[in-house]
């Protein structure tokens, strides 16, 4: 089927002005959207510039707002896309060539929230430390995040205030303050009460509805306000 | 150009090891840097992708060790089945040390945070996967631990994580496209030239100790399971050095790739109990490995596969058969097999529960790549000698412990073990090496290529060649080989290199050209598919995943060795070298599963 592409195109180097660009593309049902950019990118015009790498929607790196939402653009078909499809780069984050925008921002929100297992005690029989499964399940859907920014830049309350730390930041902080070997835990929920914490979630759910792995955003958001107000941070 | 060439030409950044690649090999060296050699040392780590984009992530199934925590292990057995499926040309010594120190590095993995799934007692739980047996191939043993399938994306967050942790520093969005050797090929390796594509800048990373941690290159080939950007960027880097590539003709097929696709369906959806059919609903594994059956390692069950097909059993006469998980139930599909499932309803909209899954064998993992002894240390040749100052780990590196052919979950281990091993190696020597040299004929040659590159007006598109080139690789260098298929391919190859010179970037700006990442691509995937052609067409034998059709047979007398391609300088045939096996503890013998 053939397929009409619409992309909003940026590159400041050529014209400091946004636009709308159209491709026809040919594609059969089952193809993705990402292989519709290929297509352009390596036939039509080589200037399209976006980032993408594993192609099967686990290493994060194409979320765009494909028709409307934010989705990966590997694990979106182009029979449930239609013959019209729209592409635009995710909102809330600088653009800076087509549908590639500026990370730096989301990278530092990640790694303010010590996103990283503490603890310098290890088991004296020199074995792995114990946990049970139940133990386990509690951060099981947080550690499936890819980082791909589609929940926080699906986010009505990141896009009114950039400095809101985001759903994604605080998915990552929920996989170690529920780890039951982890020993920062404190730390961790004094930086999620921070002004620009949990507080700035309005449970609008778009970051459930947006993220690519199905994780319970909105739910991990909870569970840390939960935990924030339960020990006096709040 | 007006503002460019007001920017310096070269930025220059001074550490004491760099580390190139941010998958799981390069960021477990990074962090052993970082805890031997304390926070004050600089260690870079220069990635083209985000860390956590890397294809580590994607690994699915498990990484094995014989912890025996739900059933008798040891890792002598262990090291039976690495060396068995590896048809015998695993150096033995190396998979002692892999198999040995496994257990060791999977309880400090879990020190560092992985989350692995538990047994009820709180330990790290464990499954059966492919090659993997008790007592030296008595029947499956429980050996590769895992995170649900996503064991890969567990692997490389809590690496990264840790990295973040004792601040290492990141240089993320870099092509690295040269070694710094400025003594050439005898002398030491002292940095990297690297691309920064934000701004298409030249920068010289100089070192006192390299590794090259940057993954496999199964991108040569149509069908794979590999990631967009696999492209074997430092393999063929090592290659256009001067530097061998050994054993290149062993690349290993993946029995369940998704059908047209390649995704991977991981081998763990038959370690928990799938089966495959054929188009007339028999499990023919069973005639093919009537004890191990659908586990048999991977390259038995894709060349049973192709047979199949062959023979016109294939679905609906097609060129695939089914994986059937049906009767695992919702429980184990939606558990410990959830994003397997996830790709089965989302890629072919059918479910797993109830439908039969449409499988061909996938272009999966290079076996082969740039030689090194156990401590990731660069040989410059069959004879052995080290190159100072360059290391390498992991995909991109063969050690080697796999041999002709690796076994499931031995990789994530590898990339442990041996990333781990060669953090070790370089913080000694970075403790004693001196300052290195810069290489301004290196910095002068990258900055060359890109100038050219942008420069040139016209031309055929890299994209044309790039798929020409992973047909003919799939379809004349896959599974089964012949001297005449290869031969063909090997002409084919040699011209879709000169077109190659030719190509168009068409965009023309410096702001993230990956216009121009997608043709400097293209040139490294044709060295590796060069040195892979030369080197399997030279070997008269089958043994592991090297099926020849024409000398179907493993030869132990003239082919008990490894492969050394050197390249070319001036543009011919590749020149072969071998280097003998080390066997220290099983004698070959005949494989049977
Ligand atoms: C789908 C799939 C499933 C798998 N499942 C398993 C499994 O269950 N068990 C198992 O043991 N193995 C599995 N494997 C194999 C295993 O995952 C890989 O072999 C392993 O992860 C490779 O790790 P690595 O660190 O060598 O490289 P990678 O993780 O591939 O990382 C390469 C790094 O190099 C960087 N890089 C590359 N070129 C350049 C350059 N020019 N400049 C700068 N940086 C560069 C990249 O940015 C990246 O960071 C699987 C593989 C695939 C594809
Ligand atoms: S390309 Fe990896 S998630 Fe889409």
């Amino acid at each position: 089927m053939e397929i009409q592409l619409r992309v909003r195109r940026y590159d400041p180097e050529s014209d400091p002005a946004p636009h709308w660009d159209e491709f026809r593309v040919e594609a059969e049902p089952s193809d993705r959207v990402l292989d519709l950019l290929h297509q352009v990118k390596w036939y039509q015009d080589g200037t399209l510039t976006f980032r993408r790498s594993c192609g099967h929607g686990v290493c994060g790196s194409d979320a765009m707002l494909i028709n409307g939402r934010n989705r990966l653009a590997c694990e979106y078909l182009v029979k449930d896309a239609g013959s019209r499809v729209t592409v635009e780069p995710v909102r809330g984050m600088r653009v800076i060539k087509d549908l590639l925008v500026d990370m730096d921002g989301f990278w530092d929100k990640y790694r303010s929230v010590m996103p990283f297992l503490v603890n310098d005690e290890v088991p004296t029989d020199g074995l792995e430390r114990r946990q049970s499964p139940e133990e386990r399940d509690r951060f099981e859907d947080t550690s499936k995040c890819i980082m791909c920014g589609a929940c926080t830049t699906g986010c009505p309350s990141f896009w009114s205030n950039p400095d809101y730390v985001g759903p994604a930041a605080i998915v990552n902080a929920h996989r170690f303050i529920f780890d039951s070997r982890d020993t920062a835990a404190e730390e961790r929920l004094e930086i999620m009460a921070d002004a620009d914490g949990v507080w700035r979630c309005r449970t609008i759910f778009n970051c459930v509805e947006a993220c690519p792995r199905g994780i319970n955003v909105t739910r991990a958001i909870m569970e840390v306000t939960r935990e924030v107000s339960g020990t006096g941070h709040g | 150009m007006t503002d460019a060439s007001a920017r310096p030409r070269v930025r220059i950044h001074d550490l004491d090891a760099v580390v190139v690649g941010a998958g799981g090999a390069g960021l477990y060296a990074a962090l052993e840097l970082k805890r031997n050699l304390g926070p004050e040392a600089r260690i870079g780590v220069i990635s083209k992708l985000y860390p956590s984009r890397s294809h580590t992530g994607a690994a699915q199934g498990g990484v094995c060790a014989a912890l025996g925590t739900t059933e008798e292990d040891h890792w002598e057995w262990h090291w039976f089945d690495t060396v068995k499926g590896g048809d015998y040309l695993v150096d033995q010594d190396a998979a002692e040390v892999m198999c040995h120190d496994a257990v060791e590095t999977i309880i400090n993995l879990e020190h560092l945070g992985m989350p692995f799934n538990r047994t009820e007692e709180g330990r790290i739980d464990q499954r059966r996967f492919g090659g993997h047996t008790r007592n030296e191939g008595e029947a499956p043993v429980r050996r590769a631990c895992f995170a649900a399938d996503r064991t890969g994306h567990a692997i490389l967050q809590t690496l990264f994580q840790q990295c973040i942790r004792l601040d290492v520093a990141f240089y993320d969005e870099y092509q690295v496209l040269d070694l710094q050797m400025p003594d050439g090929p005898d002398g030491r390796v002292t940095g990297v030239v690297a691309l920064q594509t934000s701004t298409s800048e030249i920068h010289s990373f100089r070192a006192k100790a390299v590794l090259f941690a940057t993954g496999g290159f199964g991108k040569i080939f149509k069908v794979t399971s590999n990631a967009h950007t696999l492209t074997g960027d430092g393999v063929a880097i090592a290659y256009r050095r001067g530097l061998p590539l050994e054993d290149m003709e062993f690349f290993q097929f993946h029995p369940t790739g998704m059908y047209k696709l390649g995704f991977l369906l991981s081998e763990a959806m038959r370690g928990e109990g799938g089966f495959l059919v054929n188009g007339e609903g028999e499990r023919f594994m069973e005639r093919y490995a009537p004890t191990m059956k659908d586990l048999a390692s991977r390259d038995v069950v894709s060349r049973s596969i192709y047979q199949e097909i062959a023979a016109g059993r294939g679905v609906n006469g097609k060129d695939f058969v089914h994986l059937d998980v049906r009767h695992l139930g919702a429980q184990v599909l939606n558990e410990k097999l959830p994003d397997m499932s996830g790709f089965i309803r989302t890629y072919f909209g059918l479910e797993p529960l109830t439908d039969l899954v449409p499988i061909q064998p996938t272009a999966h993992y290079a076996m082969g790549g740039i030689p090194t002894d156990i401590d990731g240390r660069v040989l410059a040749d069959e004879g052995g000698r080290a190159v100072p100052g360059f290391y390498a780990a992991g995909e991109c590196a063969c050690v080697s412990v796999h041999g002709g052919n690796r076994l499931g979950t031995n990789s994530l281990l590898d990339i442990l073990v041996f990333g781990r091993r060669a953090g070790i190696a370089m913080a000694d020597e970075v403790r004693a090496a001196e300052a290195p040299v810069a290489d301004r004929a290196a910095e002068a040659g990258v900055t060359t290529t890109r100038d050219e590159l942008l420069a040139r007006p016209d031309g055929e598109r890299p994209a044309v060649i790039r798929a020409e080139l992973a047909e003919i690789m799939f379809s004349h260098c896959g599974v089964y080989r012949t001297a005449a298929l290869l031969g063909e391919c090997r002409t084919a190859v040699r011209a879709l290199a000169e077109r190659a010179a030719h190509v168009v970037v068409q965009d023309k700006g410096r702001r993230y050209n990956t216009d121009l990442a997608d043709a400097l691509e293209l040139g490294f995937l044709l060295d590796c598919a060069e040195a892979t052609v030369a080197s399997a067409a030279a070997r008269t034998e089958s043994r592991g995943a090297h099926a020849r059709d024409d000398f179907p047979d493993r030869d132990d007398v003239d082919w008990l060795k490894h492969t050394f391609a050197f390249r070319d300088a001036a543009g011919g045939t590749p020149r072969l070298a071998y280097k003998p096996v080390t066997i220290t503890r099983f004698p070959p013998k005949p494989r049977v599963y």
